[in-house]
């Protein structure tokens, strides 16, 4: 009897797990892995324009050494790790700053409830929002944030933020550490909450004060969560483009256009270079994917364990159904 | 005693800081969107002499006939924004359900393998392959079709990720095994018996496409260059072009309409949405 149930486990069943993974990998192949592949081919083509016709390099690699060599874009990399560093550092000390308080258990803040709402809400509203409503905050002569400055005597004559190339990259920074350091703060707050409390109250017997608690338990155990932070934060930063692109149009003279920018310009307006788009294009994908692997490796044993587990909860589900039977 | 003492004042010095920092940064969450609900009842007379003022003044239909004369249309852009929302919410939703069920559930020889290429692809933003993606497109005539947007999302390795973390200790295999003793198949028994089960964590992740897919502003820009297709986060972006130049209440109104489903949503769901994330968090 076992011997024919697992026949009918092994053999019959098999096939619906085919089966109901067949939409997701169908729609995969054609709307992901496709696009990927002729992204690539279309790196060593001359494409461009709408309807011409395309045609291989005789040189394969010449619209890497374009784009490598292109000074726009070296800028536009360059300025997207800046602007990725100016808004991280600070979002991860205050997020790490606000976890500290939150999850303290001795002098808890009242009313984190609604902080932790307020703080994550910038993260859920439009971006493209939000660049335009800064974009109008900040404008000059006349603007909220010029009136502030003025009202208070700060400076007497009103600021042209949008024509000033450090204020403008420290202001789209600024933006990307306002929507994202919320839900940072949340990520790491579930990280400590899920590290075992017999650990904190060996530190407590210990006689342990709050910031060698914080330091020398909580930090090492948050590692995984920091670097899972970190590494997201890494990918989703190198693909910044809805603020630097309508916060101030990449300007003033492309100094807060990221690579993302310079891709969409390049294949979308002008003379629709898609060639060397995509080219540009690979150079992120291979650093993306670069980073993507790191993660991957970070999170491998974890994975594995989990896996293990499935595996036994299974084993036990069927023994389990088997005896039913 | 007096160390006691000074102890207690520096605490309570501690405590004041925390305070003073979690309502600064609470107000630096509001301040930009209370300067935009109130500016948007103004007329652009007023924000011109004074751009800061938290009274609401009675322009508002003003402003909103100067907004809708031009090229912003907030209905176009709501609706196309709720169709596409919707549907790549719920196919997203239910397929990313039905291929973490086929993880979950079955033993076949690539699942092993499929799950790697899932871990594998599920950082790589779509921006990367848009050249091609858009290329593709334009060649099978979907470029201006919403089902370039929307048929994608039925491949979403995240949400089948999180779907088969969630359903690895929420779904009971006992109750599968009895439904096929009671001779259900298997795609009734997904549908009948493992969804429902699956509502809280299908829920959770609903609320975060349908905001990724309202919010989302590089694919459709790419797409859709007819103007009565445009998405909402597209009719945004032309608040800040040459043609609004000087309409500083329309803008303001604009800006807002953008949000206020957004608004509606999070203060809805925001219980829902802060525990979602914290979970997504520990994902790993």
């Amino acid at each position: 009897m076992t011997g024919s149930q697992k026949h009918l486990k092994g053999m019959s069943y098999a096939k619906y797990g085919y089966l109901f993974a067949l939409p997701f990998i169908l729609i995969f192949l054609i709307f992901t892995l496709y696009p990927t592949i002729y992204t690539f081919v279309l790196a060593f083509t001359d494409a461009h324009g709408v309807g011409n016709e395309v045609k291989f390099l005789d040189e394969p690699f010449s619209n890497f050494t374009k784009i490598l060599t292109n000074k726009t874009f070296i800028t536009c990399f360059k300025n997207t790790v800046k602007l990725w560093i100016m808004n991280f550092i600070p979002q991860i000390t205050l997020a790490m700053l606000l976890t500290a308080w939150f999850t303290a258990r001795r002098v808890t803040v009242k009313g984190q409830g609604l902080f932790k709402v307020l703080f994550y809400m910038p993260n859920i509203i439009t971006a493209a929002t939000i660049a335009i409503l800064f974009n109008a905050l900040f404008q000059y002569p006349k603007g909220p944030v010029n009136d502030i400055i003025m009202g208070i005597g700060l400076r007497d004559s009103a600021f042209y933020f949008l024509n000033s190339k450090s204020a403008s990259q420290m202001l789209v920074a600024f933006i990307q550490f306002w929507i994202w350091y919320g839900n940072t703060m949340i990520v790491l707050i579930s990280g400590v909450l899920g590290i075992s409390p017999d650990i904190y109250e060996a530190a407590d017997i210990d006689g342990a004060n709050s910031a060698q608690i914080f330091f020398q338990i909580t930090i090492p155990n948050l590692k995984t969560v920091l670097l899972y932070t970190l590494v997201t934060s890494l990918i989703g930063g190198l693909n910044m483009f809805d603020i630097p692109k309508l916060f101030n149009r990449g300007g003033p003279d492309n100094a807060t256009a990221t690579a993302s920018v310079f891709i969409y310009d390049k294949a979308f307006t002008g003379k629709q270079l898609f060639a060397q788009a995509a080219a540009a294009s690979i150079f992120m994908f291979i650093i993306i994917a670069a980073c993507s692997a790191l993660l991957f490796y970070i999170m491998r044993d974890k994975d594995a364990i989990a896996m293990e587990k499935m595996k036994k909860a299974e084993l036990k589900a069927r023994r389990k159904g088997a005896s039913v039977l | 005693m007096s160390q006691k003492a000074s102890s207690r004042k520096g605490s309570l010095a501690y405590k004041i800081l925390q305070y003073v920092v979690c309502i600064l940064l609470a107000f630096l969450s509001l301040f930009p969107f209370i300067v935009m609900i109130v500016n948007a009842t103004r007329s652009s007379n007023q924000i011109q002499s004074h751009a800061l003022s938290f009274i609401p003044s009675h322009y508002l239909m003003n402003n909103m006939k100067v907004l809708t004369t031009k090229t912003f249309h907030p209905l176009v852009g709501f609706k196309n924004s709720a169709i596409i929302s919707i549907c790549a919410t719920a196919l997203s939703v239910y397929f990313s359900t039905l291929t973490a069920y086929a993880i979950v559930a079955y033993d076949w020889k690539l699942k092993k393998g499929f799950f790697a290429v899932i871990m594998a692809i599920m950082m790589i933003p779509a921006t990367v392959s848009s050249i091609g993606f858009y290329q593709f497109m334009y060649k099978i005539g979907l470029t201006n079709n919403f089902a370039a947007l929307i048929l994608p999302a039925i491949a979403a390795p995240s949400t089948v990720f999180f779907m088969r973390q969630y359903m690895i200790p929420a779904l009971p295999m006992e109750i599968v095994q009895s439904a096929r003793i009671d001779g259900a198949g298997e795609f009734r028994t997904f549908n009948q018996i493992v969804l429902p089960l699956c509502k809280p964590g299908m829920a959770t992740q609903a609320i975060f496409i349908f905001v990724f897919q309202w919010n989302n502003l590089f694919m459709p820009m790419i797409l859709l260059t007819q103007k009565e297709k445009w998405t909402m986060p597209m009719m945004v972006s032309q608040l800040s072009g040459d043609m609004y130049k000087t309409e500083y209440g329309a803008v303001y109104l604009g800006l807002l309409l953008t949000v206020l489903p957004i608004f509606v949503i999070y203060f809805l769901l925001s219980k829902y949405i802060i525990a979602g994330v914290a979970l997504g968090g520990v994902k790993e």
